[in-house]
């Protein structure tokens, strides 16, 4: 290419221009409007530029970033949550375990009370039943005497007047009787 | 240009010169002033499309972007991400803004060459990429001194880690190719490219032309001249998007070895 514009320059050697020396006015000018472009670019468009594509990884950024933090929140209660439930499932079996050994124990508590109520309620019952045998027959007894010694006056004709001979009399009577008796209300 | 409006002439200007590339002064009035021709009109309509796209389109921001902010945002997400931060890192995004500037500029100003009616690049002139090449050249010195402390940055710059035997030859390489090839070579790269495109649409447009006024038997060769013309206007193209490309990139890879620590 040089060589070219060389030869060019050379054919044209008696010309008044010679394309390798610039026109002073050109420089001039291309100085100044490329100094305008400059100023008016570089200080009005490209930082506009550079300010907008910030913004652009800004938001493009801000967004991931709060993706990834939504993300990670929401991991960070699923994990929450999963621990909770198994606590709570470990409780409920603990629970349940417990409320078995409660109800285990209840059972055999009440168990216990029941047969001893029983065995009191028997015990109780068997004393009122022998308190009741004495009683009847000490009744029976004082019957048995009067029932004997009217009989016995009856029978005889003879009036037993006399209460203290005729007590004494009852007594030997009964007391004849005795073993026979007792056996009998024992059995 | 020439070659439309001297359809009906006899005489085509062929081949074409360089003063085809000196157009005269639109103002009616001071014929030979340079101050405001067909070049620097294009230039000032450059700047002020690329003004006004901007900032029409980066009006209101939005977080999801219409179409307009969307073209915007990728012309400069385009330099931003695949030149400044791939060769400067995340240090190369204080730098975006103005190797953006410099891209769209650059290949608006190439584009020029192509579009009908204008049919010739600002950049065709040196003087433009003079201007950005210094520019760029003042710009990566005054950051090496920045990042190395002054002086230091030639040190740094200069002495190689290599044996102190070669260093003599090492350092004049190394000057010359980092302080006094670079400007030319940006400038004269952009520029030649240009020049050059200009010159090849030229010959092949105006060859057409000049054939036929020879011999109208010629019209074949006249076609395929024109043929080639408009193939050679996406060769064009191609060159003005790698033009505007690899500009960029030198100069941020130039920016990139003032910053280095290490060689």
């Amino acid at each position: 290419m040089i060589t070219e514009v060389l030869t060019v320059a050379a054919e044209a050697g008696e010309t008044t221009h010679n394309p390798i020396i610039p026109l002073w006015q050109e420089v001039v000018l291309g100085l100044i409007a490329f100094s305008i472009l400059c100023f008016v670019l570089m200080k009005f468009v490209f930082p506009m530029m550079e300010k907008t594509f910030a913004a652009r990884v800004d938001a493009i950024e801000g967004g991931i970033k709060r993706a990834e933090a939504a993300q990670a929140e929401a991991n960070q209660l699923l994990e929450q949550y999963k621990a909770q439930l198994a606590e709570a499932r470990t409780e409920a079996a603990r629970i349940r375990d417990e409320a078995r050994a409660d109800a285990e124990g209840i059972r055999q508590d009440i168990l216990a009370k029941a047969r001893e109520e029983s065995d009191r309620i028997i015990a109780a019952g068997g004393e009122q039943l022998a308190v009741q045998r004495e009683s009847i027959v000490r009744e029976l007894r004082s019957e048995v005497g009067s029932l004997a010694v009217d009989l016995a006056s009856k029978i005889v004709g003879e009036s037993l007047a006399d209460e203290a001979r005729s007590r004494g009399t009852v007594e030997r009577f009964i007391n004849e009787l005795g073993p026979a008796g007792s056996a009998g209300g024992r059995r | 240009m020439t070659g439309q409006s001297t359809v009906l002439a006899a005489e085509v200007p062929f081949p074409p010169k360089v003063e085809d590339f000196y157009l005269p002064s639109i103002l009616p009035w001071g014929e030979h002033s340079v101050w405001l021709t067909k070049i620097t009109a294009l230039l000032w309509i450059s700047v002020a499309i690329i003004i006004i796209f901007f900032l029409v389109s980066y009006r209101k921001p939005q977080l999801v972007p219409t179409k307009k902010q969307w073209i915007a945002e990728s012309m400069y997400g385009f330099v931003r991400n695949n030149i400044a931060i791939d060769m400067l890192g995340k240090r190369g995004i204080n730098f975006a803004p103005y190797l953006t500037t410099l891209f769209v500029f650059i290949f608006l100003m190439n584009l020029w060459a192509i579009v009908p009616i204008a049919q010739i690049s600002p950049n065709s002139h040196i003087a433009f990429p003079a201007v950005l090449a210094v520019i760029s050249y003042v710009m990566f010195i005054y950051i090496g001194m920045k990042h190395h402390g002054g002086l230091k940055y030639f040190k740094h710059a200069l002495i190689p880690p290599a044996p102190w035997f070669i260093l003599p030859l090492l350092i004049p390489i190394e000057f010359f190719s980092t302080f006094l090839v670079r400007p030319f070579s940006l400038a004269v790269r952009l520029f030649a490219n240009m020049f050059a495109g200009h010159m090849l649409l030229l010959v092949f447009t105006l060859g057409g032309f000049a054939m036929l006024n020879a011999n109208a038997w010629f019209l074949p060769f006249s076609l395929v001249s024109w043929a080639m013309t408009i193939a050679l206007t996406f060769l064009e193209f191609l060159v003005i998007c790698l033009q505007a490309y690899v500009f960029t990139v030198l100069t941020a890879s130039y920016v990139q070895g003032a910053l280095a620590d290490e060689h």
